[in-house]
C-alpha cells in the first residue's frame, strides 16, 4: 500500500540501510583496493563484530562498551588473520584468496553458532536513542535516525584517516601502485596489515551498530556479503566515494521496493547493478584498469 | 590437460561405479549418501569446467541447479508430464538458456568482479523462486512427490525406485557425464579453455575469441547443473527450495576445492569426503552441529597446504614416484635429442623453405607492393603523446627494422598495428583491409600477429601444449564449438605444430612444461606462438633482449630462417644484429619517424647519431 508518510519512512529505512551498506562497503573496497584481495570473510566480520558486542553487553550492559568491544575485537581478528593467513596469499591466484577467505567465513560463522548457538539475539539500542521521534507527520524509531549520524559520523573519520593522513596517503599510494610504494622504502606489508584491521573494523563496528536493528543470528553477514558486493560493483571496485555513492544507493533500491514488494528488492537490486555493468563497467566512481 | 590414453579413464570410471555398491557398503556409506555424492559429482563436472579448466570461479551454480531441478519437477508433478528422462533433459536446457543469459552479464567481468556478480545473480533467483514465482515452485514448501525414472523396453519395463536400484539410474547418468566431460576437455575448445585459464591475454592475441569460449564453458556449467538439479528432486521425490541457496553453491565450491580442482573427478571426491565426515562426525564421532567448523577448518587448511586438492595431490605423489623410478632412463633421451636437434637445426631451417608453413605464407610471398600502410597514426595518453603522426609503409616480403632510444614509442606503435590499443587518430591498412580499430584477435585471424616484450607464456601447459593453442587459432577461425573432436582428427594440426617446434628448435622437448624452460627456449617459444598462426606480417618486440650473446647468434639465425616465408617487422636495441638482419630500417624518436633507409643509410646519418648520442648529452647536460 502506498502511502506518503509510509513513503518517508522507508527513505530513512533506506537511508540508515544505505548508510550501514556504504561503511561494510568501504571496509571491503579499500582492503580489496590496497591488497588486492576480496575478502569472502567480510560478511562474517560484520556478524563478529555483532556478537562480540553482545558478548560486551552481557556482562557490562553499556551500548558504548559493546560498540567499542565489538569494533576493537574485529580489529584483531582482522589482523591476526591477515597475519597468519592472508599474507601468503597475495602472491597466490585470485581464485586461491577467493577461496581461503570464503572457508575463513565459514569457520567464523560455524564458530559463532557454536558458542553462542542459532538462536536469535537482540541488542537494545542506548537509553538515549530509544523510542520513536516525531517528525510531524510521522514516528519514527529514534535510534534509526541515530544510525544515519553515527555512520556518518564514522565515515567521516575513515574518510579523514584515507585523505588526510600520512597512513591514508600511502594506503592511496598503495592502490595505485603497491610494488613502487614499496620500493620507496616505505614496510607495504604492515600498511598491508593495519588497512586490513581498519578494514575489518569497519564491517565490525557495523554489526554492533545494526545489531539493535534486525536481530543478531550467525547468518546475519551471509545477505550483507551478497549486498555489499552489489554496492562495490555499482560503486566501483577499490574506490571510497564509490562505495558510499553505491551503498545509498542499494538502501534506497530495496527499501523502495519493499513499499511495493519485498520480493522484488533483490530483482531491482540486481537490475541496478546490470545497468551500471552495461553503462558503465568499472562502476559509477570506479577507475578503469583495476581487476 | 587430462592425458589422452585411449578410454582407460572412461574404463575405471565405469568400473569403479560398478563395484561401488559391492564395496561401500562396507565403508560405511548408505545408499542414500553415495546417490547424493554422485548427484554432487555430476553437478561439480560441469562446474569444473568452469572453474578447474577455464578458470572461472562462479559462486552462483546454484541458480541453475536449482532452475533445472524445478523445471524438471514442475513437469513431472503439476503439469503431469510422464517421461522422467525428458523432463531432466528440458529442466536442462532450461537452465543452459538461463546460464547462457546469465553469462552474457556476469562474463563482462573477471576475475573478482566475476565472482561477485554470480553471487549477486544466484541471490536474484533465490529470491524470486520464493516470492513472485512461488505459484509454481511451491516457495518454501518445494514441490514433493517427483516420481522416479522407469523405462520400458518392449519385452519388460524397468523401474528405479530407491536406494541401490536408483543407484544404477544415478550412475548411468554420471557415466554418460564424465564420458562427455572427457571428450569436452580432450576437444580443441577444451584446449583453447585451458589457454584462457592460463593466459587471457595471450589467447586472445593468438587469434581465439575468448569471450565466446567463456560462454561456453559457463552454459555447459548450467547445463550439467540443470540436470544435476532435476536428479536431485528424482533422489528425494522432493524438490527443496534450498537448492537455490547460497549455501548450495558455496558447497560445491568447497568440495570442487577438497577434491581437487582440474580433474573433473575432484567435485565427486569432494562431495564422498563431504558428506561422509558430516554423517561420520556428527552421528559416529557425536560432534553435532560442529561438523561443520571441522569442515571449513579443513577445507582452508586443504586451500593453504594443497592446492589441487586430493585428487591433484595423489596425481604430484603419483607422478613423483613414477618420475623417479624412471628418471635414469628418462634423463638421457633429452640430451641425446638435443645435440641431435642441434645438429639438426640447419636442416630442420632448410625442410622448412622447401615446405613453407602455410598457404597464406606462400599467397603473400608471390604478391607484390605494401603489406601495411599506416598514415598519420598518433596516440596520445593524456597529456602526453607516445605516438604522432607516423607514416609507415612495410612492404611484401621485406624485413624491417625499428630503433630508437627508450621511450621512442615504438612499443606503443606495435600495439597500435595489432590493434591492441586503439589509435587516437590515423588509420591502418593491412593487405588492403583497414583494420584501424578492429580487435587483436581479428587482426590475428587475418595474418598480423606480435611476439611479446615480455614472454606472454600458457605458463601451465607444455611446450608442445602452447603451440597447439596457437595452431589451433589459425586452423579453427577464432571461434568453433567442436566440443566433441579429438584434437588429432583436426587436418594439419600435428604437422603444423610439428613444423613450429621445428622452426623454434623446441622438438626436442615438446613436453616440458613451460615453467621448466630456460629463459632462451621461453623466448624461443614465445616467437613460436605468433609463427604458429601462420601471420604473413610477424611483428617482434625486442626477441633478442635479455639473451646470452650465444643466445642471440642463435636466434638472430632463427629470425633469418623464418623470415624467408614472410614479412617481419622486428624492435631491438641490438643495432649490429638488426643491421645484419633488416633491408629496410626506421628510426623513431619522440615518437615521430626520425629517418627510414637502409642499414648502411642510418649508420651514416648523422640525425641519428644525434638522437642517440645527442640525447645522451642532453640528459648529462641536464
Amino acid at each position: 500500500m502506498f502511502n506518503w508518510p509510509n513513503f518517508v519512512s522507508q527513505v530513512f529505512n533506506g537511508l540508515a540501510l544505505g548508510a550501514l551498506l556504504a561503511l561494510i562497503s568501504s571496509g571491503l573496497t579499500i582492503i580489496y583496493g590496497t591488497l588486492g584481495v576480496l575478502n569472502l570473510a567480510h560478511g562474517a566480520m560484520f556478524m563478529l563484530g555483532g556478537y562480540a558486542g553482545y558478548a560486551a553487553f552481557q556482562y557490562t550492559g553499556s551500548f558504548i562498551i559493546a560498540v567499542i568491544a565489538g569494533s576493537l575485537f574485529v580489529m584483531v581478528v582482522g589482523v591476526l588473520m591477515e597475519r597468519i593467513i592472508i599474507r601468503h596469499f597475495y602472491q597466490r591466484p585470485h581464485e586461491d584468496q577467493l577461496l581461503v577467505t570464503f572457508g575463513i567465513g565459514i569457520c567464523f560463522v560455524e564458530l559463532v553458532r557454536l558458542v553462542f548457538s542459532s538462536d536469535s539475539k537482540l541488542v537494545p539500542p542506548p537509553p538515549l536513542f530509544q523510542g520513536i521521534t516525531s517528525l510531524g507527520f510521522l514516528f519514527y524509531p529514534t535510534y534509526r535516525l541515530a544510525v544515519v549520524g553515527i555512520v556518518a559520523i564514522a565515515l567521516g573519520v575513515l574518510f579523514v584517516v584515507l585523505y588526510r593522513t600520512r597512513l591514508g596517503m600511502i594506503v592511496r599510494a598503495g592502490i595505485e601502485d603497491s610494488v613502487m610504494v614499496d620500493s620507496l622504502g616505505i614496510n607495504v606489508y604492515r600498511v598491508f596489515m593495519i588497512v586490513f584491521g581498519i578494514g575489518a573494523m569497519a564491517a565490525g563496528f557495523a554489526g554492533i551498530i545494526n545489531a539493535p536493528v534486525v536481530s543478531l543470528t550467525p547468518g546475519v553477514g551471509d545477505d550483507i556479503l551478497v549486498e555489499t558486493f552489489v554496492v562495490v560493483v555499482i560503486g566501483g571496485v577499490g574506490s571510497f566515494p564509490g562505495a558510499i555513492l553505491g551503498g545509498l544507493i542499494a538502501g534506497e533500491i530495496i527499501s523502495i521496493t519493499s513499499i511495493f514488494d519485498p520480493g522484488y528488492a533483490y530483482v531491482m537490486l540486481f537490475a541496478a547493478m546490470t545497468l551500471v555493468l552495461v553503462v558503465r563497467p568499472h562502476g559509477l566512481l570506479g577507475v578503469q584498469g583495476r581487476e | 590437460m587430462l592425458k589422452q590414453r585411449s578410454f582407460l579413464i572412461e574404463t575405471l570410471t565405469a568400473l569403479g561405479l560398478i563395484l561401488a555398491p559391492f564395496v561401500l557398503p562396507h565403508l560405511g556409506f548408505a545408499p542414500n549418501t553415495v546417490n547424493r555424492i554422485l548427484v554432487w559429482g555430476l553437478f561439480g563436472l560441469g562446474f569444473d569446467i568452469l572453474f578447474g579448466f577455464t578458470g572461472l570461479l562462479s559462486f552462483g551454480q546454484s541458480a541453475f541447479y536449482g532452475t533445472g531441478g524445478f523445471v524438471a519437477a514442475y513437469l513431472l508433478t503439476r503439469a503431469g508430464f510422464p517421461n522422467v528422462m525428458l523432463a531432466l533433459l528440458i529442466g536442462m536446457i532450461a537452465a543452459a538458456v538461463v546460464g547462457y543469459l546469465v553469462g552474457l552479464i556476469a562474463l563482462r567481468r573477471t576475475g573478482i568482479y566475476f565472482a561477485m556478480i554470480t553471487v549477486a545473480i544466484a541471490e536474484v533467483f533465490f529470491f524470486v523462486e520464493f516470492n513472485p514465482l512461488s505459484g509454481w515452485t511451491g516457495g518454501e514448501n518445494g514441490l514433493p512427490g517427483v516420481p522416479t525414472p522407469s523405462f520400458n523396453l518392449g519385452f519388460t519395463t524397468v523401474h528405479f525406485t530407491t536406494g541401490w536400484s536408483l543407484y544404477q539410474f544415478l550412475a548411468l547418468c554420471y557415466f554418460v557425464g564424465v564420458v562427455i566431460a572427457l571428450r569436452i576437455v580432450r576437444s580443441p575448445v577444451g584446449a583453447i579453455l585451458s589457454a584462457i585459464r592460463d593466459n587471457p591475454l595471450r589467447a586472445t592475441a593468438v587469434g581465439h575469441n575468448i569471450h565466446g569460449y567463456k560462454l561456453a564453458a559457463f552454459v555447459i556449467a548450467a547445463a550439467y547443473a540443470g540436470f544435476a538439479g532435476g536428479l536431485l528432486g528424482v533422489l528425494q521425490a522432493f524438490m527443496p527450495p534450498d537448492a537455490f541457496t547460497f549455501d548450495t553453491s558455496g558447497q560445491l565450491v568447497m568440495q570442487t576445492a577438497i577434491g581437487g580442482r582440474g580433474t573433473l573427478f575432484g567435485p565427486l571426491v569432494g562431495a564422498a569426503v563431504w558428506l561422509f565426515l558430516q554423517d561420520f562426525l556428527q552421528a559416529a564421532v557425536g560432534l553435532g552441529a560442529a561438523w561443520k567448523l571441522v569442515l571449513g577448518i579443513v577445507f582452508v587448511l586443504l586451500v593453504c597446504f594443497l592446492r589441487r586438492g586430493i585428487v591433484g595431490g595423489l596425481e604430484d605423489l603419483y607422478r613423483k614416484i613414477v618420475g623417479k623410478r624412471s628418471k635414469p632412463s628418462e634423463v638421457s633421451p633429452p640430451a641425446v635429442a638435443s645435440s641431435v636437434g642441434a645438429a639438426n637445426q640447419p636442416k630442420a631451417a632448410q625442410a622448412s623453405t622447401a615446405a613453407p608453413i602455410s598457404a597464406r605464407a606462400r599467397e603473400s610471398a608471390t604478391r607484390i607492393g605494401p603489406i601495411l600502410q599506416a598514415t598519420g597514426l598518433t596516440k596520445r595518453y593524456g597529456g602526453l603523446l607516445a605516438n604522432s603522426d607516423i607514416d609507415f609503409t612495410v612492404l611484401h616480403g621485406e624485413l624491417r627494422g625499428i630503433i630508437g632510444p627508450n621511450g621512442a614509442g615504438k612499443s606503443t606503435f606495435f600495439k597500435m598495428l595489432t590493434c591492441e590499443v586503439p589509435p587516437t587518430s590515423g588509420t591502418i591498412v593491412f593487405e588492403g583491409r583497414d583494420i584501424t580499430g578492429t580487435s587483436v584477435t581479428n587482426v590475428c585471424q587475418l595474418g598480423l600477429t606480435k611476439s611479446y616484450q615480455v614472454n606472454q607464456l600458457f605458463t601451465g601447459l607444455t611446450v608442445r601444449e602452447n603451440i597447439v593453442i596457437a595452431a589451433l587459432a589459425k586452423l579453427r577461425g577464432k571461434f568453433r564449438l567442436d566440443l566433441f573432436r579429438s584434437l588429432d582428427s583436426i587436418p594439419g594440426l600435428n604437422a603444423q605444430v610439428a613444423r613450429t617446434l621445428e622452426l623454434v628448435n623446441l622438438a626436442a622437448r615438446p613436453d616440458t612444461p613451460v615453467s621448466e624452460l630456460a629463459y632462451g627456449e621461453k623466448r624461443r617459444l614465445e616467437i613460436g606462438l605468433a609463427l604458429a598462426t601462420s601471420p604473413s606480417l610477424l611483428l617482434l618486440d625486442e626477441p633478442l633482449a635479455g639473451m646470452s650473446p650465444q643466445e642471440r647468434v642463435e636466434t638472430v639465425k632463427l629470425l633469418k630462417s623464418i623470415s624467408r616465408d614472410r614479412t617481419m617487422i622486428i624492435i631491438d636495441h641490438d643495432m649490429d644484429a638488426l643491421f645484419e638482419l633488416a633491408e629496410r630500417v626506421t628510426v623513431l624518436q619522440e615518437g615521430r619517424v626520425l629517418i627510414e633507409g637502409t642499414p648502411d643509410e642510418i649508420k651514416k646519418s648523422t640525425a641519428v647519431q644525434e638522437a642517440y648520442l645527442g640525447g645522451v648529452q642532453g640528459v648529462l647536460d641536464a
